[in-house]
Order: C-alpha cells, then sequence, then structure tokens
C-alpha cells in the first residue's frame, strides 16, 4: 500500500505561544530573541511584514523595534515546550503514527485515510482541531512522501489561497508546484549544494526531480539520490517514531557582556561543560570526544577578529563531568589568546553511545565505579529543588548567567505565573 | 496497516476502571485486602482533555454570585464548544475576562455581580472565546 504523510507545521511557533497569553497585542509585530536576547529567532507575521529577517542581531534593529512599537521577548523555553507538547498530544490523539520532527513540526502517519474520508478534509480536522485545542495555527501538507510533504507545506504557508491545507498527492500538481519553487526549498538541500546543483543547471524542485539520480549520486552521495525519489512520490524516508538518541550535544552561548579574562572563560567553559555532562548522562550515553570553541563577534567591525576550536579523544568514553571538565581545561589553553575580547564560547560531546557499550582500556581505570556513583549523586542533587551542586572550576553562579530582560511569565508551567482574569 | 476513523479523540467519554489488587501472604490476612483500589487523581477529576487544559487566576469580583472569587484558580477546557449559559474566558478589549455566556435572546456577556452591568455584543462584533471554564479551585484556608 503506498504511503500518505502530512507535515502539520506551526505557524510562527514561538511568536504565537507569546501571543496567546497577551490578547492586548494580537495585531502587534512581535518578535523572539535567541539565548542572551542575542538575535531574532521567531517573527510573527507583522514582524515578517515590517521585513525583519530571520537571524538578524537585535542591536541592528533597535531603531525599527523603535519606531514600529514592536514587542520583543526572550526566549521562554518552558514556556514553548509545554505548547508543544499539547500540540503533539492533540495530534496523536488524532492519528496512531506520529513523528514528532521538531519543536513545531509533527509527520503524520495519514495512510489509509483517503478510504474514509478525503485527505485535505482531515488535514483541515488536524488544522482545526490543534487551533481550538492548544491556540496554535498550523499548516498542513499531505502528500506520498515526506520530502513531499515538506513542499506541500512550504506552500500552504506561502500561498496564502490555499488556506493553511495542501493536498499535493496528484502528480500534476505536484510538478507543477514543484516548477516554481527554487531548489533550496527542497528538504535537506542547503546553502553548498544549491551552488553546486546550479553549476549542473539544477534551479528548482522539479530540476531536481527531472536530474539523473545515479548520477547526482556520484557528484553528491545517495541522499541526494533518496531525494530525487521522494520528490518523484516514491517514499525512501520511513516515519521515525522513536526519537533517535543525540548524534550529538551542544552547549554554547552568547554572553551578556565581553570577556577578555581567561579566569572567567575558564568558568564559563566549565559550565558548559558541566551542562553537557548532565544531557548526556540524562540520555544514558558516554560521549568519545570533545571540542572546545571560542570566538569574538562577527558583527563588531573594526575589532581584532579571532576564532579558534580544539578537541580531544578520550581512550574510553565517559560521561564523568571531572574528567570532560579536566580535558576542557587543557583544550581552552590550547586556544586560549590574551587581548582579544571574546563574544562567545561552546563545548560540543560527539561520538555518543549507549553507557552500556564503553569500550573499556586496559590501562585507564579512572572510570571505576566511584564516579558513576558521584556523577548520579550530582545530578540528583541538580534536579531536586533543594539545591545545586557544582565544580570549584565553574566558580561562584552569577553575573554569567544568561541574559533575558524581555522574558514572559511562565503561564502554563508555575501557580505564580497564571495569566490573570477580569 | 488498516487504519479506520471513529471519530474525534476527544468524543469518547473517560472510562475509569477500578483496579483491585491482591497480594497472598502468609499469616492473618487483611480484610480489606480485596477492597484496595489506587487512589483518587484529582487531575482525572478535573482535567478531560489535559492537552486543551490551561488554569488562569481571578483577578476581579466580576463573577462573585456564581462563587467565582479573586484569586480563585480555574480550568479552562478550550476543547469545549461554548454554549448559552456557559462560564467562559473571553477577550475583551485586549484582555482576558471571565463571564457567563449567553447566546440569547442576544449575544451578551453577563456579569455575577449586580453591581456590573451586562456587556452587550453587537451582531458585527466578534467575539473571541479562549475557552470554556469547567471548575474553579479555592483556598478556602489563605481566605481568613
Amino acid at each position: 500500500m503506498s504511503s500518505v504523510f502530512a507535515l502539520v507545521d506551526c505557524n510562527n511557533f514561538y511568536a504565537s505561544c507569546e501571543k496567546l497569553f497577551r490578547p492586548d497585542i494580537k495585531h502587534r509585530a512581535v518578535v523572539v530573541l535567541s539565548n542572551n536576547d542575542g538575535c531574532v529567532v521567531a517573527r510573527s507575521k507583522e514582524a515578517k511584514a515590517l521585513g525583519i529577517k530571520m537571524g538578524v542581531p537585535a542591536f541592528q534593529i533597535k531603531d525599527m523595534i523603535h519606531k514600529h512599537s514592536i514587542v520583543v521577548f526572550s526566549s521562554n523555553y518552558a514556556l514553548y515546550a509545554d505548547m508543544s507538547n499539547r500540540v503533539m498530544q492533540t495530534l496523536e490523539a488524532m492519528s496512531p503514527r506520529v513523528e514528532v520532527y521538531s519543536i513545531d513540526e509533527a509527520f503524520v502517519d495519514m495512510t489509509s485515510v483517503d478510504r474514509v474520508m478525503p485527505l485535505s478534509d482531515f488535514g483541515y480536522q488536524l488544522k482545526d482541531t490543534v487551533a481550538q485545542y492548544t491556540g496554535m495555527a498550523v499548516c498542513v501538507g499531505i502528500a506520498p512522501s515526506k520530502t513531499l510533504a515538506k513542499l506541500a507545506n512550504y506552500a500552504a504557508k506561502k500561498y496564502p489561497a490555499i488556506q493553511g491545507v495542501l493536498d499535493l498527492t496528484d502528480r500534476t500538481r505536484q510538478r507543477k508546484l514543484m516548477a516554481m519553487t527554487p531548489v533550496n526549498e527542497v528538504w535537506g538541500v542547503g546553502g553548498k549544494l544549491t551552488t553546486r546543483l546550479a553549476a549542473l543547471g539544477i534551479t528548482t524542485a522539479l530540476d531536481l526531480a527531472d536530474a539523473n539520480p545515479k548520477q547526482l549520486r556520484k557528484h553528491f552521495s545517495v541522499v541526494m539520490e533518496k531525494t530525487i525519489s521522494e520528490l518523484n512520490g516514491e517514499s525512501c524516508l520511513e516515519l521515525e517514531i522513536q526519537a533517535p538518541a543525540k548524534q550529538q550535544i551542544l552547549c554554547s552561548r552568547s554572553f551578556g557582556e565581553v570577556v577578555t579574562d581567561k579566569h572567567i572563560m575558564q568558568q564559563l567553559v566549565s559550565g558548559y561543560i558541566a551542562r553537557a555532562a548532565e544531557k548526556l548522562r540524562y540520555e544514558r550515553q558516554c560521549c568519545g570526544h570533545v571540542q572546545v570553541f571560542i570566538r569574538t563577534s562577527f558583527f563588531r567591525q573594526g575589532a581584532v577578529q579571532y576564532s579558534n576550536a580544539a578537541s580531544t579523544r578520550f581512550a574510553v568514553n565517559t560521561d564523568d563531568t571531572r574528567v570532560l571538565t579536566r580535558a576542557a581545561m587543557s583544550l581552552l589553553d590550547v586556544i586560549w589568546k590574551d587581548g582579544v575580547r571574546y563574544a562567545k564560547a561552546g563545548v560540543m560531546l560527539t561520538e555518543l553511545g549507549d553507557q552500556g557499550v564503553v569500550q573499556q582500556d586496559l590501562f585507564d581505570t579512572r572510570q571505576a565505579d566511584g564516579g558513576k556513583k558521584l556523577m548520579a549523586l550530582l545530578d540528583r542533587i541538580n534536579t531536586s529543588a533543594h539545591g545545586k551542586a557544582w565544580f570549584a572550576s565553574q566558580g561562584q553562579q552569577s553575573p554569567w548567567t544568561m541574559k533575558r530582560e524581555h522574558l514572559s511569565p511562565a503561564y502554563t508551567t508555575r501557580w505564580m505565573a497564571l495569566p490573570l482574569v477580569r | 496497516m488498516h487504519i479506520s476513523l471513529l471519530g474525534k479523540a476527544g468524543s469518547f467519554a473517560l472510562r475509569l476502571i477500578p483496579l483491585f489488587l491482591e497480594r497472598v501472604s502468609a499469616g492473618f490476612p487483611s480484610p480489606a485486602q480485596d477492597f484496595v483500589e489506587k487512589t483518587l487523581d484529582l487531575n482525572e477529576l478535573c482535567i478531560q482533555h489535559p492537552a486543551a487544559t490551561f488554569f488562569v487566576r481571578v483577578s476581579g469580583d466580576s463573577m462573585i454570585e456564581a462563587g467565582i472569587f479573586p484569586g480563585d484558580i480555574l480550568v479552562v477546557d478550550r476543547s469545549l464548544r461554548a454554549s448559552h449559559g456557559d462560564v467562559v474566558i473571553a477577550v475583551l478589549d485586549g484582555e482576558f475576562t471571565v463571564k457567563e455566556l449567553a447566546l440569547h435572546p442576544a449575544p451578551m456577556l453577563l456579569p455575577r455581580n449586580r453591581a456590573y452591568a451586562p456587556i452587550t455584543l453587537g451582531n458585527d462584533s466578534e467575539l473571541e472565546i479562549f475557552g470554556v471554564v469547567t471548575r474553579s479551585i479555592r483556598d478556602i484556608r489563605g481566605q481568613r
């Protein structure tokens, strides 16, 4: 039986979450800023209409914010995560197979639905129910492959005449849409690939669909071959119902103020390691590789620009904060340069494996049971309501926490922050 | 795989099945053993549609004759369609308000406090309803 997928994607998700509890700003332009109030990560449709681009640094649009009275929010992850769960639960109640693809989008299995009702009718049911239950507006793209469902969703968002639900199961319609869609809108075709594809004369999605898959596989990879099949309506990517274990854990921040002192940088990096290691243990994984990176701001023109990273591999995979911190500190020594105004730093843990499948080192006895017990205790303390425990290398926990000046209340996750009604 | 749609999941009533636990142990049997059930969960009583349920806090006295007082926490179910006589959370002048919804003879929001006047809604004006209030939770000791 041929598969049918729907991609359900929330419109301007972060901005919509903020607006839901603020009826007073229903028609105002809203932007949401990234960690540390750095860049614009979400825009309401009014903000998009003003021409505010995704990813633009907040300080660059200061005048616009003032001039158009744009409402600015810091990222309220507690709120977005709760609203996301509500959307996903609503979808899961309507379809037995749902793949949560990201915080604001999910693939829904619609195979055989057309025996009961037209696909677009079910699409509207998904859309209307999510809107009624959660207040979130979504678009629905329906197609025989995930890549085409993504494309259908893109069209449903881009062309208001479609009214939010597009059934793209018809081959003629698929080809018509692909002919007017630039190839970089195809799922998995990013910036660099676009340039290389252009060199081969492939500029629209339809050009790619009609390209010779075997030939492109030689130029690119097997992924590109699959993309071509998917564009031709042949499903190669199954629903991934179970969230795959993370392939990497990244913890990085832009600083609220510039860092020039190595001691402070050591504390910050220690903090990121502690956070990343906590995530690692939460996912029941160990890592084999750690990278530390530091850099200046790309946006401060004229200042000395510096960016560097260093990494190391462990003899034995580890989840021990002490081992990771020791490694990160020596890596920082390698890349640190005095006299530079640092704006961002981070750590990345890769080569992740299950805790159960750690390759032991014959000569390394550090990773004994004592470490496991200590880390388990540390996590228990830090997830409890009673207090925090941290490593001395992280320093005192104060001015270096995230800057979130425009944070909205945790309306749905804190009793003290509930919306008020008159 | 075959799928047949039975209807909206939300339209099915929650069915509670008592859970009887029985353990065989040495010694004198407890006479209560056959009657052990799971403990009562307030969520089960108050929340039929978790994904669609929100809590709000009352800040005014316009509904005191309906037993809704300042400081109360209201359980709001967005999955329910508001009908005549429901207590609803509506949006009025950019603010959330809790009122009784009247649909006939004319659409109105009724305060339940004699000191306030009903709010009539013009036929062409659009009323946005956030959700239907299903329960009210009051801290009795906190009121003293």
